[in-house]
This record gives structure tokens, C-alpha cells and sequence, in this order.
């Protein structure tokens, strides 16, 4: 089984692409924004950011009372005293961010032209531990979801707005963009099938949310999984949906989706942690 | 079809020969109906067809709306042989559809696909 999973993976092409192939990131943008303000009239492009809720009038009135209590207020305030709790060294994460880690959430992901790859929220926090002496964290769950919904939180209000320039960071771009509209997987589908082409239909009880905006609310509260989960680990599961092997957490091939996705959503605000199904 | 399918349709065909005429419907055989309520099951199995996780079908609980719903089948596709091989692989008539292809990804067997074909040919 697992030997036919990779074989028809490596058979996955493009599909059903909107955008071009080689077209400039920014019009990119710009058609993809268009395309769901189009498909969605009665949406307004700040409200993206709400997922299916944006779309919904019905699920984003049960949404809208979990968010009086939100169950992801406790991880905030774990990954607070965590970001503010001194390493053994006596120094803190904030000494490894600009601003002393405070509001900069909406600075990743960046393409890091040095390194040649793409620098997450949840890597810089591994490696600020990594440099002051600390062992890595786990990247799905847990402690550096926490820390991360705590950042995340500092940044709301503010804008999306990464770059795409230089060589490096075209090719990272590309190669998300080629990750997201490529079939994959024993049912052979794309993110593209479900987020793009099909947002706001229903597959079985499930209505698919629209790819704008997909990011700006992570990490995020998930009663299925009962706690907060990065976006890494949500690519993991709408990869197995469609019987592919996920790729692990922090693997090149999820920053560069996360980049491209990101970019996608440049001119909406962050709004995380957030909660959903 | 496959011989086991073959092996099926003789112990149903004498059942309908015990049972008469009586309980079918005309242009139905008894095989034909067993095969259709075994591709009913397949098509229903999440872990198999899922069907109606996109179609929706007279009877499908909670269907989803992502594909077209499945009636008439007899009437858009007289020629059997299409429908089956819209199941086995739908990019062959619709390149970018998001429909699975059952057969070439060998998410269902040939005998499930025929049996879901019966299925969906009497919806
Ligand atoms: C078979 C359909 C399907 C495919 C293919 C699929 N997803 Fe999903 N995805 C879902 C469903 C269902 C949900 C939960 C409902 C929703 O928010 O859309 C979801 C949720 C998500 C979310 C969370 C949205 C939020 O508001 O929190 C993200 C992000 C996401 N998917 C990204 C992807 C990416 C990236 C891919 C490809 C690697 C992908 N999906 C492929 C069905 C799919
Ligand atoms: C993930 C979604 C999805 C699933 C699962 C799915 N389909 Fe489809 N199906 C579609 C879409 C979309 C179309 C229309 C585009 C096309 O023709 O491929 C379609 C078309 C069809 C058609 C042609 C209908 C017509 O009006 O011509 C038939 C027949 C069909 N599907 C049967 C099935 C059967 C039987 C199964 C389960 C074994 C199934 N489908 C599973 C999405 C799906």
C-alpha cells in the first residue's frame, strides 16, 4: 500500500490551476484575491480571515458564541509565561526576535536569502531555543503551539504582508504554488479541488472553507483535536484525507506552502489563535 | 465481471427460479438486484466509494453537493459501458475533475465497480 500511495504521488500533475504559470507573485495575488470576492459577493475581504465562518451564516453563529469563552485562552496565557520565563542562560525568547518578539507575528514567513529557505514562526522559536543552550520543541502540538498563539495574539490587528523578491524566494514561492494545485494522493485530488474550485460546497456535511485567508488565524483550536494544532499539522491531516503520505512538520515542502499560501492572503490582518471544528 | 461475480449470478438465477417472477421487477433480474444492493454497500462505505460524500441520490443521508446528483442514469448514459468508465476514471472525460478515479487508483476493485454501475444504473 504504501509503495502505491508514493508511485501515484509521483504521477500527481498540475491541475485546474486559475493562476499561470509564469506569472509575477503579485498577480498572481491578485487573480486568487479576485477569484473568491467573486465567488463570494456577500463576503467582505477582511472577513476571509473566519474560514468557513466567512461563508456560512449558520456555523458562524455557534462560532461566534465559542469565541465569547475561547478555548484557546489558556494557551495563550501558558505560552506567555513560557515566552517570558528566562532559559537557564538567563536570557529570553525575546532576545531572538525584533521588537523582543512582540507584535511580529505577521514578519513570517520569510524567505531567509542567506539560508536559501523559508524562516516559520514556529522554526525561529526552535532555533532561538536551540541557540540559548534548550532542546527543540515538537512542532505540532503542545508547548510551541502555545508560544506561537501567544505571538500570534501580540500581532493582531495587523497587516499580512510578507515579500516575494529575489531568486531564492521566487523559487520557494513557485515551488508552494506547484505543491498547492498538484494532485496528490490515492484519490488524486489537489488543495486547489477543495479550497479553490469547490470552496463553499459541501463534501458530505463539511462546507470547504475558501483558501483566503486559510492562514491568519494559526495556530488554532480544533474540538476534533481537542487543543491547538499548528498549520503544518493541519496540511498533515488534509493530506491523509486524500490518502497521501503527509510530509513531516517543517519540511521544506510545508514552508514553501506556507509562503505561497501566506502570500495569498497579503492586505488581511491577523487574527489568531482562532478556533474552529 | 469477474468469475466469482459469475458464480454469484447462478445461485441467484436459480433462487429466481424458485421465487418466480413474482417479487421482480421487469426489467430487474434477481442477479442484477444482488448486485445492485452489493454496490449500494460499496458505494455507501466511506473507506470505499463514499459517493455521496459528493452525489446526492434518491435515499443518500446527508449528501454532499460537490458533483452532480445521480438520477436517470438509464437516460444520460445508455451506453453502460460510459458510466463505467466515468466510475473507473473521470479525468479520461473531465481532466480536471476533483471526481476520484476508482479503478485506475485501484480504490475499488472491478467487481465493486461493476456493482455500484448496477447500483446507480437503477437510481
Ligand atoms: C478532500 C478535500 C480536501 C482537500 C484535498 C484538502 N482539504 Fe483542507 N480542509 C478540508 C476540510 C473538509 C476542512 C475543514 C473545513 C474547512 O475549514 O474547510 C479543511 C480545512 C483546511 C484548513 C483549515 C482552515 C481553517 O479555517 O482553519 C487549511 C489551512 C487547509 N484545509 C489547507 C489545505 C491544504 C494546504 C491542502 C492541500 C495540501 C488541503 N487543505 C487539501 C478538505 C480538504
Ligand atoms: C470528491 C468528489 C466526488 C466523489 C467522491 C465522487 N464523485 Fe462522481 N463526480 C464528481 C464531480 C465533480 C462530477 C462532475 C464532473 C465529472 O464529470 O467528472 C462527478 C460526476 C459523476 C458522474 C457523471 C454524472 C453525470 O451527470 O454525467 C457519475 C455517474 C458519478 N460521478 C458517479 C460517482 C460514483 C458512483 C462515485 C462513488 C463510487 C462518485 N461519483 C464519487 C465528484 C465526485
Amino acid at each position: 500500500m504504501r509503495k502505491l500511495l508514493i508511485s501515484i504521488t509521483a504521477l500527481s500533475f498540475m491541475v485546474g490551476m486559475p493562476l499561470l504559470a509564469q506569472a509575477s507573485p503579485e498577480s498572481d495575488k491578485k487573480a486568487f484575491q479576485g477569484y473568491f470576492m467573486k465567488r463570494f459577493p456577500g463576503t467582505a475581504f477582511e472577513d476571509f480571515t473566519n474560514g468557513v465562518y466567512s461563508i456560512d451564516p449558520m456555523s458562524r453563529e455557534q462560532w461566534e458564541a465559542i469565541e465569547e469563552f475561547p478555548p484557546y485562552e489558556i494557551a495563550i496565557d501558558e505560552g506567555q509565561g513560557m515566552f517570558e520565563t528566562p532559559f537557564k542562560n538567563g536570557k529570553t525568547y525575546a532576545s531572538c526576535f525584533p521588537n523582543d518578539g512582540i507584535g511580529v507575528r505577521n514578519q513570517y514567513p520569510y524567505f531567509d536569502t542567506e539560508r536559501g529557505e523559508v524562516v516559520t514562526i514556529v522554526l525561529a522559536i526552535n532555533e532561538c531555543r536551540i541557540k540559548n543552550g534548550e532542546k527543540p520543541l515538537k512542532y505540532k502540538k503542545g508547548k510551541i503551539a502555545a508560544i506561537s498563539a501567544y505571538m500570534a495574539y501580540t500581532t493582531r490587528g495587523k497587516q499580512t504582508d510578507i515579500k516575494v523578491s529575489g531568486k531564492g524566494a521566487q523559487a520557494a514561492y513557485e515551488n508552494g504554488k506547484q505543491f498547492y494545485y498538484a494532485r496528490r494522493g490515492q484519490l488524486n485530488m489537489s488543495c486547489a479541488h477543495c479550497h479553490v474550485d469547490n470552496s463553499g460546497n459541501r463534501i458530505r456535511a463539511d462546507i470547504l472553507s475558501p483558501a483566503l485567508g486559510h492562514l491568519s488565524h494559526f495556530p488554532v483550536y480544533r474540538s476534533k483535536w481537542g487543543g491547538l494544532g499548528t498549520v503544518h499539522r493541519r496540511f498533515g491531516g488534509c493530506n491523509k484525507q486524500v490518502r497521501a503520505k503527509p510530509f513531516k512538520a517543517q519540511s521544506k515542502e510545508y514552508k514553501d506552502l506556507e509562503y505561497f499560501l501566506t502570500y495569498m492572503g497579503n492586505g488581511l490582518t491577523w487574527n489568531g489563535p482562532g478556533v474552529r471544528k | 465481471m469477474g468469475s466469482s461475480s459469475r458464480k454469484f449470478v447462478l445461485v441467484f438465477s436459480s433462487l429466481a427460479f424458485l421465487a418466480g417472477s413474482l417479487a421482480l421487477t421487469p426489467q430487474i433480474s434477481v442477479a442484477d438486484e444482488a448486485m445492485a444492493s452489493a454496490g449500494k454497500k460499496v458505494a455507501e462505505n466511506r473507506k470505499k466509494g463514499n459517493c455521496f460524500a459528493c452525489h446526492d441520490y434518491p435515499g443518500a443521508v446527508l449528501p454532499g453537493n460537490i458533483g452532480p446528483k445521480l438520477v436517470n442514469m438509464k437516460q444520460r448514459y445508455p451506453d453502460k459501458k460510459q458510466l463505467r468508465d466515468k466510475i473507473w476514471d473521470a479525468t479520461t472525460t473531465s481532466p480536471n475533475t476533483i471526481m476520484p478515479p476508482f479503478g485506475r487508483h485501484h480504490i475499488l476493485s472491478e467487481q465493486e465497480i461493476d456493482n455500484i454501475v448496477e447500483f446507480i444504473y437503477n437510481l
